[in-house]
């Protein structure tokens, strides 16, 4: 184990922890406003994942030029299709609960993550193949070799992902903090009935918060898949689980502490599962197969420690 | 002439507990009104009706010549209806001024808000020391200005303002209710409810006294100051 090794471990955590982030957004800009978990946000993330795929699949002419050409046109039609998904389900599942107990969202939100799943299941057709999926789907991949940087090998899908986080971050924190529609969000989320005594149509609010969440969603998986090679109508699971558990990682309800919860859980997981074969007496507890164990027991310690999150309010600060 | 807020046999139900039972007032342009009464007469579930915050079970309400059955909350303040609610709910972790821009929510005039907020700062000066505190971390008496303050910001024909003296010291309760009284004299119309009845009908023109969802008895504020029954069930006279 090397010091190059550790920065390796680094930068991979690093680039893993940006899309866990990009999906933990969702989650925390849901909950902020309606103290709901979208359990069906991994299917969103999916979703964006095979939008992308089926444009690039079905337009002939984009195989004719670089991917890099191709990517708008794929990211285009995926956020179109996960950003669809998310509001036909806020329209047509959570709103007509919104005054139910918690749980019945929670269970519709269980049912519409295995509906969505099916769909693809069934459905997601290539060309010249029968319809419905059953194996990982091969997604396209960027021309040239991973970049060297010191000894650290980083792929372009990395570094896209990186720069499109920072980029989305970036944004979300002008949209949410100087444009009139994030003040109306905010509003929407420390005291619903008096932002409406504004003039803030919350309805819409709440369409916006679940439509910016689908949008990130959307470029997360788009990253994904052009880091991993594949894509599968089930990948939303783990991949939504990871963006939760960085949500309360980092503070649920707090948009910046999701970007740092996904950072951290995903620098942890890349650590646990590098270092520690390299420690004698913990040797057996590395590698890949114990990652998402670390990174619960890393949600699991914070939450023990700070059961706000990272960058939580205290509960009493909301009014 | 007709008046700019008329209600007429309003009647709101919680599920099937019925909490305003056909209750019918009116306040005339540049009138200051008030409902008093009892915890639980149904002040509060008025203004919240009249705000679109809660759907009437019958009766009706008409504001500046518009019925406003079916019209969301959202959209009763761009009448110009502004309703200041009980227990401020100003937004905690907002500043102070941005709070006050919110309640300019639908306004576009850009010159016209920061005249408008310069006025809510030369009104409450306190205020404008704490421009960039957030909301939350406000006095209960700085809160109740900014909650007026805000009000005030999307420059309605109506201001309602619900418990503006609750929670408060003597001094500050006395200090809102004079900043009340300076509005009145500068022409907002006000519908105030209040539990602190003395001084609601010392500055009201008209006043409605509520008990168990029903107004029970009506008059000038004046009228009603020096009426018996009120100075022993409301003013603590024998």
């Amino acid at each position: 184990m090397t010091f190059t090794d550790f920065l390796q471990l680094l930068t991979d955590g690093l680039v893993l922890g940006s899309m866990y982030g990009l999906i933990a957004v969702g989650y925390t800009m849901v909950y902020g406003i309606l103290q709901i978990i979208n359990f069906a946000h991994g299917e969103i993330f999916m979703l964006g994942g095979f939008g992308a795929l089926f444009a690039y699949a079905w337009v002939p002419a984009l195989h004719e030029i670089s991917l890099w050409a191709a990517l708008p046109v794929m990211l285009v039609v995926g956020v179109l299709v996960s950003v669809t998904a998310a509001v036909a389900a806020e329209r047509f599942t959570y709103r007509p609960l919104r005054n139910a107990p918690r749980l019945a969202p929670l269970i519709t939100a269980i049912g519409l993550s295995l509906f969505l799943q099916q769909v693809v299941f069934n459905f997601f057709t290539l060309p010249g193949e029968s319809m419905g999926i059953t194996a990982p789907v091969p997604f396209p991949q960027l021309d040239g070799g991973p970049l060297r940087l010191g000894g650290v090998t980083v792929s372009y899908a990395a570094i896209l992902t990186l720069v499109v986080a920072a980029g989305a971050m970036t944004g979300l924190t002008y949209f949410v903090g100087r444009t009139r529609t994030g003040r109306a969000m905010q509003a929407t989320a420390q005291d619903p009935k008096t932002a409406r005594l504004m003039g803030i149509d919350t309805d819409r609010v709440i369409v916006v918060a679940f439509a910016v969440g689908a949008v990130l969603a959307a470029v997360a998986c788009l990253t994904q898949g052009l880091r991993l090679g594949s894509i599968s109508y089930n990948m939303g699971f783990i991949a939504g689980l990871k963006g939760f558990t960085a949500a309360v990682l980092g503070g649920i309800g707090n948009i910046r502490g999701a970007m740092l919860g996904g950072v951290v859980l995903g620098v942890a997981e890349s650590l646990a599962s590098g270092l520690l074969p390299h420690l004698p007496s913990l040797q057996m507890f590395g590698g890949s197969v114990w990652k998402d164990v670390w990174a619960f027991v890393i949600l699991i310690v914070v939450l023990l420690i700070r059961p706000q999150g990272l960058l939580g309010e205290r509960i009493a600060d909301r009014a | 002439m007709t008046a700019l807020l008329e209600v007429e046999d309003l009647r709101v139900a919680y599920g099937k507990v019925e909490a305003v039972k056909g209750i019918s007032f009116s306040v005339e342009e540049g009138q200051a009104v008030t409902l008093i009464g009892t915890n639980g007469a149904g002040k509060t579930t008025t203004l919240h009706t009249l705000s679109g915050l809660l759907t009437p079970s019958g009766g009706r309400v008409r504001f500046a010549g518009q019925d406003l059955a079916g019209v969301p909350a959202h959209k009763v303040v761009a009448l110009g209806l502004a309703h200041s609610p009980e227990g401020r709910h100003i937004f905690p972790r907002l500043t102070v001024e941005e709070n006050l821009l919110l309640g300019a929510f639908l306004r576009k005039d850009a010159d016209g808000i920061a005249d408008d907020t310069e006025r809510a700062y030369t009104l409450f000066p306190r205020l404008r020391e704490r421009r960039i505190q957030p909301a939350g971390t406000l006095s209960g008496g700085e809160q109740q200005m900014l909650a007026m303050a805000r009000a005030l910001m999307c420059r309605p024909r109506l201001l309602m303002l619900d418990e503006p003296s609750m929670g408060l010291s003597p001094i500050m309760m006395k200090k809102i209710m004079a900043t009340v009284a300076e509005l009145k004299a500068t022409g907002t119309t006000i519908l105030l409810v209040e539990q602190n009845a003395r001084a609601a009908l010392s500055l009201a023109d008209q006043a409605y006294v509520m008990e168990t969802g029903r107004v029970v008895l009506s008059g000038s504020g004046e009228r009603l100051l020096h009426d018996d029954s009120v100075r022993k069930a409301y003013l603590g006279e024998e």
